[in-house]
């Protein structure tokens, strides 16, 4: 068990590592950072001034050591384009994509999952058939056509849903919240569905695959000869059986929320993170891009780290043979 | 002579063959292929088959702009799907844009591809150091979704590139960027059977005869492991061109002078609430025409090709 863990450890550390070297070579090599950062009217003597100040005449190995340790104490740099610390940009819309991505999150797993047990269970039902048309859909469109047509359909045409921002948000401490105001709650619907619609398909179509692959195997059939239950037999048996591929591939889903908010976000004006990054994709605002990236990584390790340990404790198999666990890491 | 009959003979060999009995017997699949079929055709003679240029600035007409489509009364025939604000009829936009949309994605995808299949043939021939290091990176770059790899590579080329350069290689910017966003599905994948055939004879005949690896890995291995690079392919393509709609709506990937169907949904947004809906609807229909038909297309080479579900 503690091997298990402490490998998995080390290699979310190699991976946030590779991560910071990216983030630091954009830095460090795309644009001139000092030229950034002052106006015009400044002399060379200044600049090469500045430039020792800030480090960028060390060598390249001790300038990332440095990144790295400022990184890990939370200091993200200062924005191109705003001239504030990256972190402050960063604590303000935090809240913002955290509420979208969690509710989207909850909706994909929440419809995702019974949607794929019914299709895996009633597989030529009708109901089956509309579910499979809609993830054909849901999986070919992508998000930011989704999110105009919900516009379109539901603030332009019926006008019953806000189309843009998050409403009215109550501050608590350094956390905004939108979930405790009605029109809060009203402008999260659209983009969460648009956010949640893409993960929801994937999630329903592995569970459906899933369940279709189990129920054709031989202790299902027995299951059913012992005369048990074909609930105990459809979610005791079968369900169970599903779950490691299907907590890997939702783990990684929850973790793609937070990415894919980028596009959601901008269609909807959110003002999150995703769309701070967009914005400083469109400006090369470097130091905010290095710092979304990073922040993305982390996330994305952590998610991994918590599904590694969730396999443990799902499948008995790895505690007892652990040279087989790496197989079950991609 | 002889060459007319061994192409019939291939032909009725094709016809004959389980994988084209698999796509007759799928309905669905051939309807995909035919609309796929027609709106490639459509992309290649877009000139022959649109009945205005869009690129052409002088034919447009401000009296135009914001024509509806043909089945309202202000309707005309001559712009069947009505007009945007510049007077542009989206019908040729959207053909245009169509082409613009398919040739992007297949550059893009033939990119990765080679890129993909390079690193995983040697990753899988070389093996040891080598092929760590070049999977640790697929790994690490499969963590995330492609399109905000796109959307960072985009960010850093801007960043490179002279901003008088922008504009002019907007397009290629895309390509690198959804290129290089793809190649860990390819490499992956070729290693593998790579490492598979390592391990057969011809190989082995191949190295003691005692020609260079590069040519071994070109000549011997290659054709052996491409059958499934071009089912990845495909649903790469799809994948390619909802990334670059995605890159050109979000106002990073083609500009406005020559539209994608991106970013004629960018354009478009913009009257959406003052109910032109046809300058949003109109394209946004296309594209997902055309992502659904090359999905289902993929989806069935998938399965015909996977020797297991046979």
């Amino acid at each position: 068990m503690a091997a298990y863990i402490v490998r998995r450890i080390l290699q979310a550390i190699v991976v946030m590592l590779t991560v910071a070297l990216i983030a630091f070579s954009l830095f460090r090599f795309v644009g001139d950072p000092i030229l950034a950062l002052v106006g015009q009217d400044t002399t060379l003597e200044e600049q090469a001034e500045l430039r020792k100040e800030l480090g960028l005449t060390d060598p390249v190995v001790v300038q990332f050591a440095r990144f790295v340790g400022n990184v890990a104490r939370g200091e993200l740099g200062i924005s191109y384009g705003q001239r504030r610390p990256v972190i402050d940009m960063f604590k303000e819309r935090l809240p913002a994509t955290l509420e979208l991505s969690l509710l989207s999150a909850v909706l994909a797993i929440g419809i995702g999952i019974p949607m794929g047990i019914y299709s895996g269970l009633h597989r030529d039902g009708w109901l089956s058939r509309v579910f499979q048309t809609v993830s054909l859909v849901g999986i070919s469109l992508p998000p930011f056509l989704v999110g105009i047509l919900l516009i379109y359909l539901f603030a332009v045409f019926i006008g019953v849903l806000p189309s843009q921002g998050r409403g009215d948000t109550v501050q608590l401490g350094w956390w905004s919240t939108g979930l405790l105001t009605w029109s809060g709650i009203k402008s999260l619907i659209l983009p969460a569905i648009t956010l949640g619609l893409f993960q929801m398909t994937l999630i329903m179509r592995l569970v459906r695959s899933e369940m279709l692959e189990v129920l054709r195997t031989d202790y299902i059939k027995f299951a059913r000869a012992r005369g048990l239950k074909n609930r105990v037999v459809n979610f005791g048996h079968a369900l169970k059986n599903t779950l490691v591929p299907v907590i890997t591939v939702t783990g990684l889903q929850v973790g793609s929320i937070v990415a894919f908010a980028v596009i959601t976000e901008t269609v909807f004006q959110w003002p999150g993170l995703g769309f701070l990054f967009l914005q400083s994709v469109q400006t090369v605002d470097i130091p905010v891009m290095a710092a979304y990236l990073v922040f993305v990584a982390a996330f994305f390790v952590i998610i991994n780290l918590i599904v590694d340990l969730l396999y443990y404790v799902i499948d008995p198999r790895l505690r007892l043979d652990r040279t087989t666990s790496s197989d079950h890491g991609g | 002579m002889s060459t007319l009959v061994r192409t019939r003979e291939s032909l009725y060999r094709i016809i004959d063959s389980d994988i084209f009995y698999s796509f007759r017997s799928s309905p669905v699949t051939v309807g995909a292929a035919i609309v796929t079929l027609i709106l490639v055709l459509g992309a290649i003679f877009a000139p022959l088959v649109t009945p205005h240029d869009p690129y052409d600035l002088e034919a447009l007409n401000l009296m135009d702009a914001f024509n509806p489509p043909v089945w309202y009364e202000d309707g005309t025939w001559s712009f069947m799907l009505g007009t945007d604000d510049q007077g542009r009829g989206i019908l040729s936009a959207i053909v245009y844009g169509m082409r613009l949309s398919l040739w992007v994605g297949l550059v893009a995808v033939l990119f990765s591809g080679v890129i993909g299949v390079a690193l995983g043939l040697v990753a899988g021939y070389v093996g040891g150091n080598t092929d760590a290091v070049i999977m640790r990176v697929a790994e690490v770059q499969l963590t995330f979704p492609a399109i905000l790899i796109a959307l960072l590579i985009d960010g850093v080329l801007r960043g490179i590139l002279p901003p008088f350069m922008i504009e002019e290689l907007a397009i290629w910017v895309v390509i690198v960027s959804i290129g290089i966003s793809g190649w860990p599905q390819y490499a992956r994948t070729v290693r593998a059977s790579t490492i598979v055939e390592n391990n057969k004879e011809y190989v082995h005949a191949a190295v003691l005869t005692g020609i260079h690896p590069a040519m071994i890995m070109i000549r011997h291995v290659l054709p052996n492991v491409m059958g499934p690079v071009l089912v990845i392919a495909t649903i790469q393509l799809a994948i390619a061109i909802i990334n670059e709609a995605t890159l050109s709506f979000l106002g990073v990937g083609i500009p406005v002078t020559e539209p994608s169907l991106g970013t004629l949904l960018r354009v478009g947004n913009n009257f959406l609430f003052s109910g032109e809906w046809w300058i949003t609807v109109f394209p946004g229909v296309a594209l997902a025409l055309l992502v659904i038909a090359v999905n289902l297309v993929g989806d069935w080479m998938r399965d015909a090709f996977n020797p297991k579900l046979r």
